[in-house]
């Protein structure tokens, strides 16, 4: 186990706050392969269970007055739908289902990593980079389906002097390029680096003289965690929206 | 000796943190002033207000993903 190697380090944590990002099998000591079923095959099962708890069983019945949960069903559709409708438009809304499919899946995914002793799988690039590259290829794709050659247009600034736009050109070329990059970086790091903090703190209080601290800390720290994966969410769904607007209209 | 110069290396950029940080500050502190003239025009903002903070933060979180990979990867 990575707590014993790195507790005989000298002065620091008693186990290592990144462990807690460890993939391990479920079932065993084996090695991982394709289909190992892991921790992280568990909290994704977890979440995709938790999303179709709350949207199909719990607002199956599609009673006139609502139970509590088919309130908070149609407050998160509402909340999804209205996003995607202010930002893309009337034409975007074809694509609600995708959008809102994102959302429910990564803001309970954000939650669920914040049960104690469960495994964050947020954190992992290989779950947010396969989400940035799925709305990277879609958003691409639907772009030259809709506008033809005309969706380059979108990397030439016509607002702009003639003089700069081939300069202006090469920048939105590699902003472009970079979207999938920081789209996916910016869930998985924010995710990953709250719940390393928390673990910091968590080291601390085995010290007798601050744990008192060091609990509130872990308190505060949580709290705003269950901020960041609320906000995480809405950016990623959000951005999903703006990329979406860039496809459905490429002229600046 | 590598793996102290690493260390240095991932303190020197937790000091994009502190960048981000006041990235930021700045979006959301001009949203608030923006916003207090003219509040009837804040709500629709909001989103506006959330993309900022959201691309001045994952700067930050880059210099992050730089010290970790200098503490855990080199």
């Amino acid at each position: 186990m990575a707590t014993e190697a790195h507790g005989g380090e000298e002065g620091g944590l008693v186990f290592h706050p990144m462990d807690q990002f460890i993939v391990q099998p479920l079932f065993g000591d084996g090695a991982i392969n394709m289909f190992t079923v892991t921790n992280a095959t568990l909290w994704l099962a977890l979440t995709v269970l938790a999303v179709i708890a709350l949207m199909v069983l719990g607002t199956g019945k599609r009673a006139i007055v609502p139970s509590r949960t088919q309130s908070i069903g149609e407050l998160a559709y509402g909340f999804v739908y209205k996003m995607v409708e202010d930002v893309t438009g009337k034409d975007g809304v074809k694509y609600f289902p995708y959008i809102m499919t994102l959302f429910m899946f990564i803001v309970f995914a954000n939650f669920l990593a914040l049960i104690p002793m469960s495994f964050s799988t947020t954190s992992h690039f290989a779950v947010t980079v396969v989400l940035a590259l799925a709305v990277f290829l879609t958003v691409t794709v639907l772009g030259f389906i809709k506008n033809g050659a005309s969706f380059l247009g979108l990397f030439w600034v016509s607002s702009a002097p003639l003089a700069l736009r081939p300069v202006l050109a090469i920048i939105e070329i590699i902003s472009y390029f970079v979207r999938p990059v920081s789209h996916s970086i910016r869930l998985a790091g924010n995710i990953m680096a709250g719940h390393a903090v928390i673990k910091v703190f968590a080291g601390f209080a085995a010290i007798a003289v601050i744990s008192p601290v060091s609990i509130l800390a872990i308190t505060a720290m949580y709290g705003l965690e269950v901020l960041v994966a609320f906000i995480q969410a809405y950016v990623f769904t959000i951005l999903t929206c703006v990329y979406l607007k860039d496809a459905l209209h490429p002229h600046h | 000796m590598e793996g102290e110069l690493a260390h240095i290396g991932a303190g020197l950029a937790a000091i994009g943190s502190g960048a981000a940080a006041i990235g930021v500050g700045n979006v959301a502190g001009n949203f608030l002033s923006g916003a207090l003239r003219n509040p009837s025009a804040a709500a629709g903002q909001t989103a506006t207000l959330f993309i900022g903070i959201a691309f001045a933060e994952a700067l930050g979180i880059f210099s992050f993903l730089v010290a970790l990979l200098l503490m855990f990867a080199v």
